[in-house]
């Protein structure tokens, strides 16, 4: 079975001490809606939900606030048991934002309810009526083969069903949800049901019609059940079984996923849905790195299978800005070398003219994320950000809780799959104003300011539990190391390349000082990030010969701690200064500052763009990053410092 | 699976879905003993006890279920 819907994979899993989570909320004096909705956001199971609900029932009868959830209630009509899917759709409600509070009546009581004006359901005044009916509660007869009768039948249901809404119109006047009707999966001849009229696939199919037609010009709601049921699959959607023995419309498994669909269109009522995607650019809006790889190295073209994955994921946002999401990009890249594949690939379905706000730079993403909702005066709970980087999305995740930041599987080929299996856009109405709305705020946008920091990035760093590990060159490292050298453009401070056996001879040659450096941290290992080779200048000196670094571990003080082991061995090797080169390239202007910001100081400045930087051994003292050192197989003993 | 395990199994379970961690899971405890074992929560427990053992129960098997011996009978079988 597909996962991807029924676990709500593009939720972070739940935090291990969910319930002690759960449990340590007590009656409190402080509004408890944020807390409630940071918890709500996981993927829950059923039993998960049931316990969030009774916290939220818990906290509400205690009288404390749900601020700044916005508050609805929902009447539940239903022919089938809805007792499990209840406390599921109020803790899912808190996801969404809403302060779910639902009005049951007695089991399949439907008709009773809504066309009573003294019912309960009538007289509590829902918000909304959720008529969670499926195939079962019609007035179905089968008409095989008599067209006639087959349409009386079809009538005769969204007959029903109209009464059940003008009951409601007339006595409560609350907001109608319908459901579509998911067809059994057992047929009586096959592929022809869908084609013979007055089979129960042929009436279902005309109903579902009809109840669409109906709903586009009345403004009732329709939820798709019927297309939830598909996407997972019909033999998995209902259950016989559950049926028989409580009532159960549908597979107990799936009852998380409903709740999702059913808490989106209340939130979409209330006017909660997201209106921006932001994309980061990298490996998410096309394969590779533009710093490295180029415009004729990325991978966005047709024929390629990556390539055909990452234009997916522009499709699906180019389709989205068409109905009205606004896009925006935030990218770790200089400006103009991200800007590059937009003007130059001729295969890039995005263009500069689609994008309303363009970051591309080098500060950490929540800080971007905050300037481009400056920049379109949105709130941050308008955003969604979709990131192949889980450290980047970790990062926005805990700074701004409010940004939707969607799981992405390994697999590129499902990350648009994913993005619109969030269900982040969901709309109950369609205007020429959602047409025209991404072009509004483009035309307002300019690039925003960045010079705001979103606090916090050091106590993020710290959570991310980082191990840094140094070693000289040795022959396991060495396909890599000869990797490394040869594709870093950004983060290369002089793009020296060097081939397989040079490399090979630095291993043994003690006059050479040589780093290999590794990361890891909470979301897994990093591999091999960084590179260093030194070479004696005078009779003292070191000349940083290569210093490199893959962008993807920048903005995590990295740098800061190899100086710092750069150092350590220098002084052990009874070196006084560390000579560092700047070479200016087409691709590095990432770090011509680079050994200012470490505190070199600067020696000779070349018409070329070459500088020359030195640093004092004695007493150089850089920043310490929070991780944990490992420095190994270097001569002498091997040590390891916090 | 051998009895001991599945009872370890078992009481993690109860205490997710009666939301009580002072549960006791024993041959003979029944739903009589339990504080909030109704007939929905009996298959909301039968639908997580599935899921943890990856095995399906039927019709019958879950209708004549009478103490949790009788679950964990068929759960030797099956797991």
């Amino acid at each position: 079975m597909n996962s991807l819907y029924a676990e709500l994979q593009w939720l972070p899993r739940a935090p291990q001490d969910f319930a002690q989570r759960l449990k340590a909320i007590g009656v409190s004096e402080e509004p408890l809606g944020l807390e409630l909705q940071s918890l709500a956001s996981h993927a829950l199971d059923l039993n998960q939900l049931t316990k969030l609900a009774q916290t939220i029932d818990r906290s509400r009868a205690a009288g404390v606030s749900l601020q700044p959830l916005t508050p609805f209630r929902l009447a539940v009509l239903s022919n089938s048991t809805t007792d499990l899917v209840n406390p599921a759709l109020i803790a899912t409600a808190a996801r969404h934002g809403i302060a779910l509070e639902i009005i049951q009546p007695a089991y399949d009581q439907v008709a009773q309810e809504a066309l009573t004006p003294n019912s309960k359901v009538n007289t509590s005044r829902p918000d909304a009526v959720l008529f969670s009916l499926d195939y079962r509660a019609l007035p179905l007869k089968l008409s095989i083969g008599n067209p006639d009768a087959a349409a009386a039948t079809v009538q005769g249901a969204i007959g029903f069903l109209l009464a059940l809404r003008d009951g409601i119109k007339a006595n409560s006047n609350a907001i109608c949800i319908f459901q579509s009707f998911a067809p059994p999966v057992e047929t009586l001849f096959g592929s022809y049901d869908r084609v013979l009229l007055g089979t129960l696939r042929s009436l279902i199919d005309g109903i579902n019609h009809e109840l669409a037609a109906f709903a586009r010009t009345s403004g009732d709601i329709v939820l798709d059940v019927a297309g939830i049921a598909e996407t997972v699959g019909l033999a998995d959607w209902h259950d016989p079984q559950l049926w028989n023995l409580g009532k159960f419309a549908f597979a107990d498994q799936f009852i998380p996923l409903y709740a999702d669909h059913v808490a989106r269109i209340l939130a979409a009522i209330r006017g909660k849905s997201r209106k921006v995607l932001i994309l980061d650019l990298d490996n998410t809006v096309w394969g590779g790195v533009i710093g490295d790889d180029g415009v004729e190295g990325i991978k966005v073209a047709q024929g390629d299978p990556t390539g055909e994955a990452h234009l997916a994921v522009q499709r699906l946002a180019l389709q989205l800005r068409e109905r009205g999401v606004v896009l925006a990009v935030s990218s770790k890249n200089t400006d103009e070398i991200a800007r590059l594949p937009f003007e130059k690939h001729p295969e890039m379905l995005l263009k500069l003219s689609h994008i309303a706000v363009f970051q591309a730079n080098w500060n950490d993403k929540a800080t971007n994320i905050q300037a481009i909702a400056d920049e379109l005066s949105l709130g941050l709970d308008a955003m969604v950000f979709l990131d192949d980087n889980p450290a980047e999305r970790g990062l926005v995740r805990q700074m701004l809780p409010q940004v939707a930041v969607p799981e992405l599987p390994d697999e590129v080929a499902l990350y648009a799959r994913t993005l619109a299996a969030g269900g982040y856009y969901e709309a109950v109405s369609f205007t020429s104003e959602d047409l025209n709305r991404a072009g509004l705020y483009r035309d307002n946008a300019s690039r925003a300011d960045l010079q705001r920091q979103v606090g916090g990035v050091v106590a993020y760093l710290k959570s991310l539990d980082m191990t840094i590990t140094f070693m000289p060159f040795d022959a396991t490292g060495r396909a890599r190391i000869v990797q490394l050298i040869n594709k870093s453009n950004q983060f290369n401070l002089t793009t020296r390349r060097y081939t397989e056996p040079e490399i090979s001879a630095l291993e043994n040659d003690a006059g050479i000082f040589t780093l290999q450096v590794r990361l890891s941290d909470i979301f897994g290992d990093n591999g091999m990030i960084s590179v260093v080779i030194c070479r004696p200048a005078g009779p003292d000196g070191w000349e940083i010969d290569t210093w490199l670094m893959s962008c993807r571990v920048l903005g995590r003080k990295v740098e800061q701690m190899v100086l710092r082991e750069i150092l350590a061995h220098a002084h052990a090797a009874g070196v006084t200064k560390l000579i560092g080169t700047y070479r200016a390239t087409d691709r590095n202007e990432l770090v011509v500052d680079h050994y200012a910001k470490l505190g070199f100081t600067e020696l000779t400045a070349e018409q070329s763009g070459l500088t020359r930087w030195q640093m004092i051994v004695d007493g150089a003292d850089p920043e310490h990053a929070p991780m944990t050192v490992i420095s190994t197989g270097f001569a002498g003993v091997g040590r390891s410092i916090e | 699976m051998d009895e001991p395990q599945i009872y370890e199994r078992l009481t993690e379970i109860f205490k997710d879905v009666f939301d009580e961690d002072s549960i006791h899971v024993t041959p003979e405890l029944t739903a009589n003993d339990v504080a909030g074992w109704d007939s929905l929560t009996h298959v909301r427990l039968i639908v997580t006890v599935q899921k943890a053992f990856k095995i399906k129960f039927t019709t019958s098997e879950v209708t004549k279920m009478a103490k949790v011996d009788d679950l964990v009978r068929l759960i030797k079988v099956r797991a």
